[in-house]
Parts: structure tokens; C-alpha cells; sequence
């Protein structure tokens, strides 16, 4: 596996993709920064580009690579080598070099700018970790999504509409029910929903962090209760790391009982 | 006050009077006296001649929880520089360090008042003034804890230079009118830093109110002055910068109110003037509860507010003009410094959330950002005349300290 992790991880080291999304992290960061003058003023809309952008990339690259890369794993088939290792390799592969991107691409302007003597290091840290977890449950359902479609066309199409569920859908949802039902007591039911979505899921984590919870009054308390805690903040990194570990399970499932 | 045939007691451990008790009695009309340095167990002190009672070197006097400890109750009396401390509690008087009844032309500066209950009591007395005196409380909850300055029907009063801290208010006004509260800092009040209540004709002027639970509270008063003052980080559940409830004819001018959970509650209240303000970074800057008519809010600042206004109803009868907005995305082709669309304050998203708070866990998600956009482009929800017409494309550089001496 680790052989084939390689591989895909220098393959796409090389690609042209790769430069240009790190190159559009790094941009980003400087701009931010040269505009904003305030590190954590750039955190705030650093957050709202990661919690779109990087799910979208995460789910189209991860779609490509597959298309892409199906001839050589098809080739890699024929040889005598465990399926789970294969997919698990190339899955780890596209995951890892695209975080890579971002952790650099933001990494390097808020270094030099003077992170680490600034307190904004932690929020900074906070919204990478949950960048890379992003990246690594949306690639991870993009190969779900590439595994169960053999027609491109559909697997992006399919890819499309998960981000854009995740992202959008699923809010206009959440905040339909939480109106309905506003009679009822909502605190469990808002929190469990944001649970259910890595991206809302981020979303708060960051929010919280940030101390804007402060200013939300009696309900960004509730929230700041839960999530403030070191249990809560265990309790959503538990759930991010779920939402890794199940569709990279279901990826080796697939993968086991597919005919190529 | 003093004339020639006034004379000075001194009083010292070693001295022929040696308690503040005893010099009081000796005491004449205009007489001064001067306390040396040392600890005073004494509480129950009545004034009630025209003296000067003076600390040098800032004595102490030990109430020993037994009650009040100073009461005036005579004119021109000038109380300065002790250390008062323990101050009887009681759920049924309210004893105070200091309290002053029925006088006029009192003077209480310079003190420090520690552990106490309620701390300078003024009751029904006029043309004073409280100066430079530091309060320390130990206050958690409300209901056992007093007041560092409170005014109960006084005129012209000054208070001045004060800092006052961890008391319930910081300083409370109730049916006081023509009172000027200056250069005064409040700080970590469990309930509201600066209070008042039927209180008419005042000004507030060149004050700080940090991490109170909330930082002004003007209730039922009219015609007041508010300038200068800087309030900020008033945190919680129910905490806001300035509450403004039932009250008229007020000028808020040339304020800051940063990193509050509300910049400013106001309900029922009408003819106010909200000019140079700054709101930085609050959860709302503006909070509209109701019944709120020919407010006029220009040329302000609001900078990075989660909401700039929000607001209850559909009907707008508030002016907003030529305030800058660092929300505002518009464009200024004539590169007359004036955006040329209007800006539109209220989010529909600061209506969601009136209506379900839960809802602010969505808060800066894409949806919630669309759904604003289009309400932006086409309003439905909120009132559609409620716009600034003239929003300003540069913040503007307000001199805190100019037109004002």
C-alpha cells in the first residue's frame, strides 16, 4: 500500500493541478494578509473560503484522479496485490497532496507574516486541522462516489450535487426544521444536526474559537458550553474522524466485491 | 465655609483625641479635621456640622460590619482621602460607606472603599460633588450586593473620576436630574455599570464601562447627554453596551462600543440622535426592539458587526444617513466618496433569528449568505425603506477629543 501511496502521492506532486492549487492557497494567504493587516481578522475569511472551497476541490479532484487514474489501476489489478491496499493508496495519496497544498499554500504567508509570535497561531492551527479533515472525508466520499458510477458524467454529476447538499442544501434544510419546530426546545436538535455535517460541523468549531460566541447571547452560550469544553471539542473531532472512517470503509468494501 | 475662628483637631493613635468619633463632638461649625495615618474601628459616625474631615495619608476606618459607617447630614461638608472598609450587610437598610442626607454642597473625593455594601449613598441632596474615589467590591450576585455611587433624588451632582468595580451598579441614578457623570471608569460590575432611573437633564461624559453586564442602562429619562464614552465587552447571555428603554430626546454622540454581545438595546424609545458612533465587532451593533419612532442615526461607523441593525417589525420611521458600513459592497462611480446604491442594514437573517435563536448556529454559512444576498437584492422580509441612502465608502476619522474641552 505504501508502495502505491508513493506513487500517487510524487504522480500528483508532478501534476499541474497540484502547483496551481497550492498556488491559489499561497495567493490567497498573501492577499489576505496584505489587505487585512490583522491575523485574526484574515482567520475569519480564511474560514469562510476553506468550509466552500475545500470540500469542493477535495470531491472534484478526488473524482478526476479516479477517472483519470483507472487504466493504471486496472493494470495494478492484474498484479498480484490486495484491492483494499490499492484503492487505499491512491485514496491516501490524492488526500494527503492536497492537504499538503493547503497547509503550505496558507501556511507559508501567515509564517512569514509572523504567526508564531502572534496568539491567532491556535485559531490559525484549528482551521487547518479542520481544512485537512475536510479534505480527507470529501476525497474519501468522492471515491465513493467514483467507485459506484462507472459513467464519468454521472460521478460528477453525483460529486456536484454532494457538495452541493453539503454545503447548501443541507443548511436550507436544517433551518427550515429548526423554524417548524421552534416551539420546542432546539438545543439538542441544532447540535445534533450540526453534527451530521462535516462542513457545519467546521464551521462552528471555528466560529466558537473564535470568540464570536461571545457575542451571540443566551444561545451562543449554549453552544460555547458544548463546544468550548475540552469533551465537546472530542466529542466533534470524534465526529469528523468518523466521517473519515466510514466512507474509507466502505471504499474497501466496494472496492473488495467490484467487477472491473 | 472656614473662617478665622475656625480651628484644626488632629487625630493619631497618640494624640489627646485619639478617635474620629470624639473629634466629631469637639467640632464646630467650619472646622477641619485632619486624621493621621493609622486603623480606626469605628462605625455609626454622624456628621451633622459644616467640617472638613481630611485623611492624611489615607487612614482607615474599620466599620467592623456593624452598619453604616459615615453619615452627613449637615451642608458644605467635604469628606477626603480614607480608606473606609467593611460596610455592614443587611437585607433590610441599605447601609452605605458614605451617605449623605438632605445636604447640600457636600464634597467626597479621594477615597478608597473596599468590602462594603452600598458605597457612597447620596439621598436628597444637591450641588455636590463626588470625585476621585475608588471602589472595590466583591458583589456575585444581585440581589446581596449594593451600589458604589447611588443618587436618589439629587440635583447637580458631580461625579467625577471614579473607578468603580465587582459592585451590582456601578453608579445608579434614580429621580436625579441635571447630574454630570465624567471621566469615570466602571469595571466588572455584576450588573449594570452606570444606571439610571427617572432620571432627566443628564450627561455622561468621557466614561469607560468594561465587562459589566451591561454598560449603560438608561431607563424612563429623557433629555440626555451621552459622549465619549468608550464601552466595550459587555459579554452573556442578556448583556448589552447601552440599554435604552422608554427614553427621549437623548444625543449618543462620539461613543465606541466594541466586542459587546449588543451595542445598543433600545425599545420604545424616541427623537434620539446616534451620531459619530463607533461599533466594532459586536454580535449586533443596533438592536430595534419596538415602538421606536424619529430616531436619527448619521455618520457612524459600523465595522465588522455580526448584524449591523436588527429590527422586529415591518415599519421603519428612523433615519439612517451617510454612516459607514464595512458590510457595504456597493460601488462609487462618481468618486464622491458616497456609495452610489443604498445600503441596506438589516439582514433577513437578523429576522430568522429573532424569530428562533437556535437558528445563529447557521450563522456565515453559504446558505444563510444567499438567502441574504436576495433579500439584499429584492427585500420582502424586512422593511424596504429602511436604507442608507448616502453610505459612506471610507470610514470616517472621528477626533474623539475635538469640539470638546
Amino acid at each position: 500500500m505504501l508502495k502505491i501511496l508513493k506513487y500517487s502521492f510524487y504522480d500528483l506532486m508532478r501534476s499541474r493541478w497540484s502547483y496551481v492549487y497550492f498556488a491559489f492557497y499561497l495567493l490567497l494567504g498573501v492577499v489576505l494578509l496584505f489587505l487585512n493587516n490583522d491575523l485574526s481578522k484574515a482567520v475569519i475569511t480564511l474560514m469562510n473560503v476553506i468550509i466552500v472551497l475545500v470540500p469542493l476541490i477535495g470531491t472534484i479532484f478526488g473524482v478526476m484522479y479516479y477517472y483519470n487514474s483507472k487504466e493504471f489501476t486496472e493494470l495494478l489489478l492484474a498484479q498480484p496485490l490486495k484491492r483494499s491496499s490499492i484503492f487505499l493508496g491512491q485514496y491516501l495519496g490524492v488526500a494527503i497532496s492536497l492537504s499538503m497544498s493547503l497547509i503550505l499554500g496558507l501556511g507559508i504567508p501567515f509564517v512569514f507574516y509572523g504567526l508564531f509570535m502572534s496568539n491567532a497561531i491556535w485559531d490559525f492551527s484549528l482551521l487547518l486541522i479542520t481544512g485537512t479533515f475536510l479534505t480527507f472525508i470529501f476525497t474519501a466520499l468522492a471515491f465513493n462516489i467514483a467507485l459506484s458510477n462507472e459513467n464519468r458524467i454521472k460521478g460528477f454529476g453525483y460529486a456536484i450535487l454532494l457538495w452541493l447538499f453539503l454545503a447548501i442544501i443541507y443548511d436550507g434544510i436544517f433551518l427550515m426544521s429548526l423554524i417548524i419546530f421552534e416551539d420546542y426546545p432546539l438545543d439538542k436538535l441544532s447540535l445534533v444536526g450540526t453534527m451530521l455535517n462535516p462542513i457545519d460541523l467546521s464551521r462552528t468549531l471555528i466560529l466558537l474559537k473564535l470568540d464570536i460566541s461571545a457575542l451571540l447571547g443566551y444561545t451562543g452560550a449554549v453552544f460555547k458550553q458544548f463546544f468550548g469544553t475540552s469533551l465537546g471539542l472530542i466529542i466533534s473531532f470524534a465526529a469528523l474522524t468518523l466521517w473519515v472512517v466510514l466512507p474509507v470503509l466502505r471504499i474497501t468494501m466496494k472496492a473488495k466485491k467490484k467487477d472491473f | 465655609m472656614s473662617n478665622v475662628w475656625s480651628k484644626t483637631i488632629t487625630v493619631c493613635s497618640t494624640c489627646t483625641v485619639q478617635t474620629i468619633h470624639e473629634a466629631l463632638q469637639q467640632a464646630r461649625e467650619g472646622d477641619t479635621i485632619f486624621v493621621k495615618k493609622g486603623i480606626y474601628k469605628e462605625a455609626n459616625l454622624k456628621i451633622d456640622k459644616s467640617i472638613t474631615l481630611i485623611g492624611e495619608g489615607l487612614p482607615t476606618i474599620d466599620g467592623e460590619a456593624q452598619g453604616e459607617i459615615i453619615t452627613v447630614g449637615a451642608d458644605n461638608v467635604t469628606i477626603d482621602g480614607f480608606r473606609i472598609i467593611n460596610v455592614g450587610v443587611s437585607y433590610t437598610t441599605d447601609y452605605a460607606a458614605v451617605r449623605v442626607v438632605n445636604s447640600n454642597g457636600f464634597v467626597i473625593q479621594n477615597l478608597e472603599l473596599e468590602k462594603l455594601f452600598f458605597g457612597i449613598y447620596l439621598q436628597k441632596s444637591n450641588h455636590g460633588k463626588v470625585l476621585n474615589n475608588k471602589v472595590q467590591g466583591e458583589a456575585v450576585t444581585e440581589f446581596n450586593s449594593g451600589n458604589a455611587v447611588h443618587l436618589w433624588y439629587c440635583k447637580n451632582v458631580e461625579v467625577r473620576g471614579n473607578d468603580v468595580r465587582n459592585v451590582r451598579d456601578g453608579i445608579y441614578l434614580e429621580f436625579s436630574d441635571d447630574i454630570t457623570i465624567t471621566d469615570n471608569f466602571s469595571k466588572n460590575n455584576v450588573r449594570y455599570g452606570l444606571h439610571f432611573m427617572f432620571s432627566n437633564n443628564n450627561q455622561v461624559i468621557n466614561n469607560v464601562f468594561e465587562t459589566n453586564g451591561a454598560g449603560i442602562a438608561l431607563m424612563f429619562s429623557k433629555v440626555m447627554e451621552v459622549r465619549n464614552n468608550v464601552i466595550t465587552k459587555n459579554w452573556g447571555t442578556a448583556a448589552y453596551g447601552l440599554l435604552l428603554k422608554e427614553v427621549n430626546d437623548v444625543n449618543l454622540i462620539n461613543n465606541k462600543f466594541i466586542e459587546n454581545t449588543v451595542g445598543i438595546t433600545v425599545e420604545g424609545s424616541n427623537r434620539l440622535v446616534y451620531s459619530n458612533n463607533d461599533f466594532t465587532s459586536n454580535g449586533y451593533a443596533i438592536r430595534v426592539k419596538g415602538a421606536c419612532y424619529e430616531n436619527e442615526i448619521i455618520n457612524n461607523n459600523f465595522l465588522y458587526n455580526s448584524f449591523d441593525i436588527s429590527y422586529n417589525g415591518k415599519i421603519n420611521d428612523n433615519k439612517f444617513e451617510s454612516n459607514f458600513w464595512s458590510n457595504y459592497t456597493g460601488y462609487d462611480l462618481d468618486k464622491d466618496g458616497i456609495g452610489d446604491v443604498p445600503y441596506r442594514p438589516v439582514k433577513l437573517f437578523s429576522y430568522i433569528v429573532n424569530r428562533t435563536p437556535e437558528t445563529i448556529i447557521l450563522l456565515r454559512s453559504l446558505f444563510i449568505d444567499l438567502i441574504d444576498f436576495s433579500e439584499k437584492v429584492s427585500p420582502v422580509f424586512t422593511p424596504d425603506d429602511l436604507m442608507d441612502e448616502n453610505p459612506r465608502m471610507k470610514r470616517i476619522d472621528h477626533d474623539r477629543n475635538k469640539g470638546f474641552i
